[in-house]
């Protein structure tokens, strides 16, 4: 084992830097996982990224690594310390949703997602908050507190994946796990100043995630460059036959376009994803976009999206929908949250349901119920599946005419703790440029580009389906021309 | 589109949830206005034009029929309220 000490490790390092270095034998990962869970118990009093911090599984996954790097039989991952969202399910360490109905609830299996990671060799550092059920656009709505921006405390990190985005931008960890249904990788990526990838719907299981909106729901990584992306979208795609929504598609190399550039890339502009939102968020998309430009890209203004404007109301029927069915599981009977002491069976299941999830996942059920109910189906659900197909049809359209479509991924930059709390549908307007490519089912990508009051911006590559590679390509090319993926918040210690 | 109070308390008889007054009165507000913010959909003309219900034109995904491994009783029950006998213990539901 080299003789160093843990707390000299450069933790600012990314996934694929400390797997070099774990292979030149600078620091072993029980070293570097040691210096991790120092960090991160340091800075989690100010940020609360996590709900459950695992030292002694990380530890006793740091010491298979070190196996498995002395024995040559290791991954890029091997090793390295990585945060999961706390919708996955892990055996035997809780899994909570962020929620009260599940504070108690410990998993018998590992999500295949997990068992992927696992398989990797990677070391699981702890479970990440999120907006209770991953409901929400700025971790505000966790049972176990609100999550902070580290670019700052008195900010939200976005969300519902704002843990994950957190501990990765305070440079805790390299890389994570989140999930996305309507922008929840992608903006808490934006709002923290790092990347984040949705991928296409089917590219990554969803068995074992704690299921909010099974057509929209999917899980993506969380990191600071294309690469350490790539690398961790490679170890959990693919087909899994316990997810029959898995598409069988071979999964390719996501590294395969990083010598590319943007030479031949057509980027389109539609004017519908441009309007309205802070000037300064705008003015550093279209800075990057010219940037794109100046390096090869051709850039396409005259695409347009007509029906995105009607996705907001699209999602905000189908995703409640989803989750009213979804979330009818919670019972009181088979585990979660549960009143023992009702008058019935149904005052029971009622109480428990009331006690158990907070307000903003009772207001989307109730929204859900509401729609799906005798006399309304028509007029809500079915018309919103209708549009659906058109939001589709319209990115299908767009597509025959560039490569990737660019816009912000959010309107504005992360804005102050309670600011939206009192107002769901301001909250949901967060969501207005990320959640077309949920309904459509595209891969989309978060990428730093610049600074507006002070507050990190992202730029939102969406590509066709299954197009992840040409996502994490001009991803690669845009990091080879700036360096705002490069930019850390204040050091938290 | 203004909902009733008793329409939110119905809608919460549906979905099995115990709310206090004043959370049926805040939810009456402010799911009239969500509400209000759908009536964009009726500007679109959908009558030539199929649901979406996910977006990979996936259908008939079928399996092997063949045994496999599956929990175990005691794996269900580990994560259960009320337990018995390698039962979960439920009200009864017919008094």
């Amino acid at each position: 084992m080299p003789n160093i000490d843990p707390s000299t490790i450069d933790l600012d390092r990314t996934a694929h830097e400390h797997a070099a270095a774990l292979r030149a034998g600078e620091y072993t990962s029980v070293q570097l996982t040691e210096a991790t869970l120092a960090r991160v118990k340091a800075q989690d009093a100010a940020l609360n990224a996590y709900v459950t911090i695992t030292d002694e599984l990380a530890l006793e996954q740091a010491r298979a690594a070190d196996a498995r790097l002395t024995s040559g039989d290791a991954t890029l991952l091997t090793g390295v310390p990585v945060a999961v969202k706390d919708l996955l399910s892990t055996k035997g360490v809780r899994t909570t949703a962020s929620s009260r109905m599940l504070e108690d609830f410990v998993p018998v299996v590992d999500c295949t997602v997990v068992q992927r990671l696992n398989a990797s060799g990677a070391v699981t550092i702890g479970k990440a908050n999120l907006d209770e059920f991953a409901m929400g656009s700025s971790t505000e709505h966790s049972y176990f507190g609100p999550t902070h921006n580290p670019w700052d405390l008195e900010r939200v990190p976005g969300g519902s994946s704002g843990g994950s985005a957190a501990t990765v931008a305070a440079r805790g960890v390299p890389l994570s796990l989140g999930t996305d249904t309507g922008g929840s990788i992608r903006q808490p990526a934006a709002l923290c100043g790092i990347l984040g990838l949705k991928p296409t719907y089917g590219r990554v299981s969803r068995w074992g995630v704690v299921a909010f909106a099974s057509s929209l729901d999917q899980v993506g990584p969380f990191g600071r460059d294309a690469e350490d992306l790539a690398d961790l979208i490679q170890a959990i795609a693919g087909d899994d036959p316990m997810d029959s929504t898995t598409s069988d598609l071979p999964v390719p190399d996501f590294k395969e376009g990083f010598d590319r550039g943007f030479d031949g890339l057509r980027v389109g502009v539609p004017a519908e994803f441009m309007e309205g939102g802070d000037e300064g968020v705008r003015d550093a998309v279209e800075a990057a976009i010219a940037a794109m430009e100046a390096n090869g890209a051709t850039i396409v203004r005259d695409i347009t999206l007509p029906t995105a404007k009607a996705a907001l109301p699209v999602y905000y029927i189908i995703a409640p929908s989803e989750a009213s069915a979804n979330l009818a599981r919670y019972d009181g009977v088979k585990y979660g949250h549960a009143v023992t002491n009702g008058r019935s069976a149904e005052d029971e299941m009622s109480r428990s349901r009331g006690e158990g999830f907070g307000p903003e996942v009772k207001r989307r059920i109730m929204l859900g119920t509401y729609a799906l109910s005798a006399g309304y189906f028509d007029a809500y659900y079915l018309k919103a599946q209708k549009v659906r197909t058109l939001i589709r049809r319209d990115l299908d359209t767009a597509f025959e005419r560039c490569d990737v479509i660019a816009s912000p991924t959010s309107p504005n930059v992360a804005f102050r703790l309670n600011e939206k709390l009192d107002d769901p549908y301001a909250m949901y307007l967060n969501d207005l440029y990320t959640i077309p490519v949920n309904i459509a089912g595209n891969p989309g990508i978060s990428i730093p580009c610049g600074f507006s009051e002070g507050l990190p911006v992202g730029l939102q590559l969406v590509a066709p389906h299954f197009e992840e590679s040409t996502l994490l390509a001009a991803a690669h090319a845009y990091e080879g021309i700036t360096d705002w993926h490069r930019q850390a918040p204040p050091s938290l210690g | 589109m203004a909902l009733t109070t008793e329409e939110v308390r119905h809608i919460a008889r549906l979905a099995r949830l115990a709310l206090t007054d004043d959370e049926v009165e805040r939810y009456r507000g402010q799911l009239s206005g969500i509400l209000d913010q759908f009536e964009v959909l009726n500007e679109i003309d959908t009558s030539d034009v199929p649901p979406t219900a996910q977006s990979l034109d996936l259908s008939n995904v079928t399996r092997p029929d063949a045994l496999r491994p599956s929990l175990s009783t005691e794996e269900v029950l580990a994560n259960a309220p009320r337990a018995e006998d390698g039962y979960l213990r439920v009200r009864a539901v017919l008094e």
